[in-house]
C-alpha cells in the first residue's frame, strides 16, 4: 500500500479569484504584509502499487485524467510515509 | 522592417493592405493586434452585416424602441416609465474548450451588455445543445456548462427563469451555449457607450488584467476545430469571478444613480481593443490612453497582450474630472479596483502610450465601424432537394389505441421532451423575489419593481432540425414559437432578440442557410409586428467539414400590465374545460415522433401561420385580461400528447380528452400556431366568442381531472407512469 | 410603535433585499446594515441574509464572520438580541461560532433549488412562536453547500435540548445530518437556517407565504416586550 499526495494549482496565468478574495481580506485582519495567496487542492491517493515508482507514475496518471483539469491546472504528486 | 505576422492572426492580404493604407504605413505589433480582433468575425459581423441589415430595414413601424440594434442592447419601453433591455449571446467554443469556465464567462458577459445600458439586471436565461444524450462526450459537458451557468448566475443572484435543452448529434463537437440577460431601468437612466468631452477621465474599473482569452475572438470564435475534436489553437481560458462581477454591477448602478459617469462601456470579446476604440468611435472623439496604468495580475505583460486581454469583469467609464475623486471612494467602498487610465482628447485618433512611447495612434472608427465586409457566396445545399423530398409520409405510424399510448410514453421520456428538472433545479430561481413565473412554465415572467404590478414575460426558442430542412421557415417557427409562448402567459408580444448559430461562412452552403433564416427572421418579425433588438451571430459551429444544422435562436419579450393575471403553463383545477385553439393538419417533417421513432430527418418542417399567430396571441391575451383562462400551454415539438402530459403533470391533475379526425395526428402533429386552454364551465361561452373574434378554429379536447390521461376510445395511462417515464431521462444519463 | 429590523449586506449577499422585504411585508421597519460598519444602527434584531459572500471562497461563510459588523452583531446576540441567519446568513453564525456545527457540500455535488417541505420543531425562539409545534410548512431551498454537520456529541445535545429549529420532511435535499434544516441557540434568540423564508411571503412569486411568519414570530415579540 502507497500513499501518494497530489497538489492541483490553477495555472500561474489563470485567474485565482478565491485566493484574491482571501489576500483582500487579510490586511482587515492585521495581516498587511501578504502580497498573493493561491489556493489549490491537496488530495491524498491510497494504492496497491508493486513499488514506489508505479505508486509515483499512477497518481500521476490519476492526477492528469481525474483530479486536474490540464485546460486550466497543474499538478505536482508526491510519496508520501 | 521584415514580413509581419498578420496571417497568423487571421487577417487576410487585403485586409492587411487596407490597414497599411489606412495608417500610411505599415501597422505597429500593437496596432496589428487590435486591428486582427477587431476585424474578426466575432466582434466585426464581416460576413453577417449584408445580411443583418434587414432587421433594420424591414423592421415594423413601432414606439416602443428606445434605443434599437447597434448598441449593447436593444431597450424596449414598457410603459410607466420603465424600459427593460434584453439580449442573447453565444458563448459556445469557449464553453467547448472548458464547460464550466465557458458556460460561466458567458453568463458574466451578457450580464455585463445589460448592466451597460445602464439597467439593473434581473434575469437570465439559457439555451444549450448538446451532442447525443449518450454520446460518451456529452455528460462532461452538460455536467460543466450546467454547472457552469449556474455557479455563476446564482453566485451573481440573477434568477435563471427558463430556457431549453436539446440533445442531438449535430452538436456533438459543437455544442451551443446561448445565454440571455434581462435588466430593468426607468427611462432617464440609459447609458449609452460613448465618450464624449475633451478632458473627461478614462477610468478602468473592476478585476485586474491577466493573460485571460488573449485572442479568443480571432483565435477561437472565429475558427473551425479540427477533426480531432480538439481546438486547433487553445488561448488561455478566461476564468469567471462571479463575486467580482456582482460588486462590480452593485457599484456602477451606484455610479449611475448618482450620475457620476458620462459613458460606459464593458469589456468582452477583444478586451480594451474594443471599449476604447467604440467608445471614442461612437462619441465621435479621440482618445488617450496610458497602458502603463492598467492594473496588471502579471507584471511582464507585454502591449499586445494588455489591450487584447479578455480578462473578465471589467467596464471602462468615462467621468468628468470634477468626479473622478467620488467615483474612485464609491469604487473603494465597493471594494472595487479602479484607475485612471487615460482620457477624452480632441485629436479624433484613438493613441495608446506604453512606457513613454506612442504604440497605437489610429482612427478608432477604423477599429470599431469600420472593418472589412464580406458579400460572402451562397449556395442552396446540394442535398437539400433530396432532404425536403424525402417526406415522412411513408413512416409506419401507430394505428391502436396501445400503439398511440406507447408512442406517447416513448416521446414524453425521449431527451428532448424529458423533463428538464435535473438541469434547471441547478438553478436559482427564487433570489430577486420578483419571479412569477420560472422553467418549466412556457416563459418566465418577472415582476419589475416592487411598488408595480407591472411584469415583463420572456421565451427564448429554436430548432436546428426544422431550420436544416428550410432555414426560412425554421427561423420563423423559432420566432413564432417564443412569440406564442410569451402570449400563453398572458403577456403581449413586444421585441425580438436573436442568437445565429451556424457553420463556417466560408462555405457557400453554410452562408445560404443564413441569408434565408436571417430573410425569414425578418420577414417573420414585420409580419408579427416585433421588431429586432439586437442579437449576436455565431459561426464556425463545425467539425471538419461538417456544420451544424442551422440553428436560429430566438428570443421574444412581452409585457404583462398585471401579473397577477399571468396564466400558468399546467391545469390548475379539476373539473375545467380543456380547449385546444388553431388547426392541426398533418405536419410531421422534421417533427420529434419522426425523429424519436423512426431517427428521420426529410420533408419539410411544420407551415409558420405567422397570421395565426398573431389572432392566437391576441386571443389569448383578451382571455387572460379577462381572467378566463387557468392556465395555458403552446403546442410544439411533440404536438398535443406532449402538451397534455406537461400540462398535466405540472400539479398531478389528469384529463380526459376526445380527438377529431386521425388520432395520430391529432396527438403528434407539430402544426404552428396552436395552444390548449383551459377554464371554468362559466367562462367557456366567453372563451369562445374570443376566438371566433379573432378567427380562431376551436376544438373542445375535454375536461381535467383524475389521475391519468385518458383519451377516450383510445387508451388511459396513469400519471404516475408518465411521470415516471418523463423524469427519469435525464438523471439516468447525466447523473 | 413598530420593530426595527436590520438586515446585514456583505460583498456578495443576494438576498438581502428580499429579507428586508420580507421584514417590511411583516409589518417591521426594515433597516439596511453595511458589513464595513461597527454599527447596528439600533435595530431590534438582525437578520444574516443569503447569498454568496465573498464568493463563498475560502469556505461559505469564513471571509463575512470577520467583518467589523460581526464583532457588533455577536457581541450583542450574546446579550440576547434576536438574530436569523438564512442561507449564507446560516453559515456566517457558524462560523463566527454563535451556532455549532458547519454547512458542507450538498451530498449530490450540485447547486440545488427546490419547494422544500419543513417540520418547525421548535416553536419557542424569538423567530418562531407564530408557529404550532411540529407544523409543516413549504419555503424554497437552494444552495450547493447547505448540508448540515456536527460531531455526534454536538448533534445529540442539540436533539435533547429541542435546539433543532428545522427539519427536512419529504426528501432530504443536501444529505444534512439527522435532516437538519436549521438550528437554535440555547437561549432561543439566534435561529440559522438553510433554507429561504423570505422567499416564501407571497404565493405569486413563491411557493407559499408560509415564510412570513419567522418575521412577524419576532415582531410579535418584540413589540409585546
Amino acid at each position: 500500500m502507497a500513499k501518494v499526495a497530489v497538489d492541483v494549482m490553477l495555472k500561474p496565468e489563470i485567474l485565482d479569484p478565491q485566493g484574491q478574495a482571501i489576500v483582500r481580506a487579510l490586511p482587515g485582519l492585521g495581516f498587511d504584509q501578504v502580497t498573493a495567496v493561491r489556493q489549490g487542492k491537496h488530495f491524498e491517493v491510497e494504492l496497491d502499487a508493486a513499488d514506489a515508482a508505479e505508486a509515483h507514475a499512477q497518481a500521476e496518471k490519476i492526477a492528469a485524467t481525474l483530479l486536474a483539469n490540464p485546460v486550466i491546472e497543474d499538478f505536482s504528486v508526491r510519496l508520501l510515509d | 522592417m521584415s514580413e509581419q505576422p498578420y496571417a497568423e492572426l487571421g487577417l487576410k492580404d487585403d485586409e492587411y493592405a487596407r490597414i497599411c493604407e489606412i495608417l500610411g504605413r505599415k501597422p505597429s505589433d500593437t496596432e496589428l493586434a487590435m486591428y486582427s480582433v477587431m476585424w474578426s468575425e466575432h466582434c466585426s459581423y464581416k460576413s453577417s452585416k449584408v445580411h443583418l441589415r434587414q432587421f433594420g430595414e424591414k423592421a415594423p413601424e413601432t414606439d416602443v424602441l428606445l434605443v434599437g440594434i447597434g448598441e449593447n442592447a436593444g431597450v424596449v419601453d414598457v410603459g410607466d416609465g420603465l424600459a427593460v433591455t434584453f439580449k442573447v449571446e453565444s458563448h459556445n467554443h469557449p464553453s467547448y474548450v472548458e464547460p464550466y469556465q465557458g458556460a460561466a464567462t458567458g453568463v458574466g458577459g451578457i450580464v455585463r451588455d445589460i448592466l451597460t445600458m445602464g439597467a439593473r439586471p434581473i434575469a437570465v436565461m439559457d439555451s444549450l445543445r448538446f451532442g447525443e444524450i449518450d454520446h460518451p462526450d456529452t455528460r462532461r459537458l452538460v455536467g460543466g456548462v450546467v454547472a457552469g451557468v449556474g455557479g455563476y448566475g446564482n453566485c451573481l443572484g440573477l434568477p435563471n427563469i427558463g430556457g431549453e435543452v436539446v440533445f442531438d448529434p449535430t452538436y456533438a463537437g459543437n455544442p451551443l451555449v446561448n445565454a440571455l440577460c434581462i435588466g430593468v431601468l426607468r427611462h432617464e437612466q440609459i447609458q449609452l457607450a460613448r465618450a464624449e468631452g475633451v478632458g473627461n477621465k478614462v477610468v478602468l474599473l473592476g478585476a485586474k488584467t491577466g493573460r485571460d482569452g488573449i485572442g479568443g475572438v480571432s483565435v477561437l470564435a472565429s475558427a473551425t476545430f479540427n477533426e480531432e475534436g480538439g481546438p486547433s489553437k487553445r488561448p488561455s481560458v478566461q476564468v469567471g469571478d462571479p463575486f467580482t462581477e456582482k460588486v462590480v454591477i452593485e457599484c456602477c448602478l451606484e455610479l449611475f444613480d448618482r450620475g457620476l459617469v458620462t459613458g460606459i462601456q464593458d469589456l468582452g470579446g477583444a478586451g480594451l481593443s474594443c471599449a476604447t476604440s467604440e467608445t471614442a468611435s461612437h462619441g465621435g472623439s479621440g482618445m488617450l490612453v496610458d497602458l502603463d496604468l492598467v492594473p496588471l495580475r502579471e507584471p511582464s505583460m507585454t502591449p499586445v497582450e494588455v489591450i487584447t486581454s479578455e480578462s473578465q469583469e471589467r467596464m471602462l467609464a468615462i467621468v468628468r474630472p470634477g468626479d473622478v475623486d467620488d467615483v474612485l471612494a464609491l469604487c473603494e467602498r465597493w471594494g472595487v479596483l479602479a484607475t485612471v487610465i487615460g482620457e477624452v482628447t480632441d485629436t479624433g485618433r484613438l493613441q495608446v502610450r506604453w512606457h513613454g512611447d506612442v504604440v497605437v495612434d489610429v482612427p478608432p472608427a477604423s477599429l470599431a465601424d469600420e472593418g472589412p465586409v464580406y458579400e460572402r457566396p451562397l449556395a442552396r445545399p446540394a442535398d437539400q432537394d433530396a432532404l425536403q423530398a424525402d417526406v415522412p409520409d411513408a413512416l409506419a405510424r401507430p394505428r391502436t389505441g396501445a400503439e398511440l399510448a406507447e408512442t406517447l410514453l416513448r416521446l414524453a421520456g425521449s431527451p428532448n421532451l424529458a423533463s428538464r428538472r435535473w438541469v434547471t433545479e441547478q438553478y436559482d430561481r427564487y433570489v430577486l423575489g420578483g419571479t412569477v413565473l420560472a422553467m418549466p412554465h412556457d416563459s418566465g415572467v418577472v415582476r419589475l419593481t416592487d411598488d408595480s404590478d407591472r411584469g415583463v414575460a420572456l421565451a427564448l426558442d429554436g430548432n436546428g432540425r426544422y431550420a436544416r430542412l428550410d432555414p426560412y421557415a425554421g427561423a420563423q417557427l423559432a420566432l413564432a414559437e417564443a412569440y406564442r409562448n410569451v402570449s400563453v402567459s398572458g403577456a403581449r408580444p413586444l421585441a425580438v432578440t436573436n442568437c445565429l448559430n451556424f457553420g463556417s461562412p466560408e462555405d457557400p452552403e453554410v452562408m445560404w442557410q443564413f441569408a434565408e433564416a436571417t430573410r425569414g427572421l425578418a420577414d417573420g418579425c414585420r409580419e408579427l409586428g416585433v421588431p429586432v433588438t439586437g442579437g449576436n451571430v455565431s459561426f464556425y459551429n463545425q467539425t471538419g467539414a461538417t456544420a451544424i444544422n442551422p440553428t436560429p435562436v430566438v428570443g421574444v419579450l412581452g409585457v404583462i400590465d398585471d401579473v397577477n393575471l399571468r396564466v400558468p403553463s399546467g391545469f390548475t383545477r379539476v373539473g375545467d374545460v380543456v380547449v385546444l385553439l388553431g388547426e392541426t393538419y398533418d405536419e410531421l417533417g422534421g417533427s420529434e415522433w419522426a425523429w424519436v421513432v423512426h431517427g428521420h430527418l426529410g420533408g419539410r418542417p411544420p407551415k409558420p401561420r405567422l397570421a395565426a399567430e398573431r389572432a392566437l396571441s391576441a386571443a389569448l391575451r383578451t382571455a387572460a385580461a379577462d381572467g378566463l383562462l387557468s392556465s395555458a400551454h403552446d403546442v410544439s415539438d411533440g404536438g398535443l400528447g406532449q402538451t397534455l402530459v406537461e400540462a398535466a403533470l405540472l400539479h398531478g391533475i389528469g384529463a380526459t380528452v376526445t380527438l377529431a379526425g386521425d388520432p395520430f395526428v391529432a396527438l403528434f402533429s407539430e402544426s404552428a400556431a396552436r395552444a390548449v386552454v383551459t377554464c371554468a364551465d362559466a367562462d367557456v361561452d366567453r372563451l369562445l366568442e374570443i376566438a371566433a373574434e379573432f378567427d380562431l378554429a376551436v376544438t373542445r379536447l375535454g375536461r381535467t381531472g383524475g389521475d391519468t390521461l385518458d383519451v377516450t376510445e383510445q387508451f388511459t395511462t396513469p400519471l404516475d407512469r408518465l411521470r415516471d417515464v418523463h423524469e427519469a431521462t435525464l438523471p439516468k444519463h447525466l447523473s | 410603535m413598530t420593530a426595527r429590523i436590520g438586515v446585514v449586506t456583505f460583498p456578495g449577499s443576494l438576498d438581502d433585499r428580499d429579507a428586508l422585504r420580507a421584514a417590511r411585508a411583516a409589518g417591521a421597519e426594515p433597516v439596511p446594515l453595511w458589513h464595513g460598519d461597527h454599527d447596528l444602527r439600533g435595530v431590534d434584531a438582525v437578520v444574516l441574509p443569503g447569498g454568496f459572500s465573498y464568493g463563498d471562497y475560502l469556505r461559505a461563510g469564513a471571509i463575512a464572520s470577520f467583518a467589523p459588523v460581526m464583532a457588533e452583531v455577536v457581541a450583542a446576540a450574546r446579550a440576547g438580541l434576536p438574530v436569523l441567519g438564512i442561507c449564507n446568513g446560516f453559515q456566517v453564525l457558524c462560523e463566527s461560532g454563535l451556532l455549532p456545527g458547519a454547512l458542507i457540500r450538498n451530498a449530490g455535488l450540485h447547486f440545488v433549488c427546490r419547494d422544500q417541505r419543513l417540520r418547525v420543531e421548535s416553536t419557542d425562539t424569538a423567530w418562531t412562536g407564530e408557529y404550532a409545534a411540529g407544523a409543516e410548512i413549504v419555503v424554497p431551498v437552494k444552495n450547493g453547500e447547505g448540508r448540515y454537520v456536527a460531531d455526534e456529541a454536538t448533534l445529540d445535545e442539540l436533539e435533547a435540548n429541542g435546539r433543532v429549529a428545522f427539519r427536512y420532511v419529504g426528501g432530504n435535499p443536501n444529505g444534512a445530518l439527522r435532516d437538519i434544516a436549521g438550528i437554535r441557540n440555547e437561549a432561543g434568540n439566534v435561529v440559522g437556517l438553510m433554507p429561504h423564508p423570505e422567499h416564501a411571503i407571497d404565493p405569486l412569486t413563491g411557493p407559499s407565504a408560509d415564510g412570513l411568519g419567522l418575521f412577524v414570530s419576532v415582531l410579535k415579540q418584540l413589540t409585546a416586550a
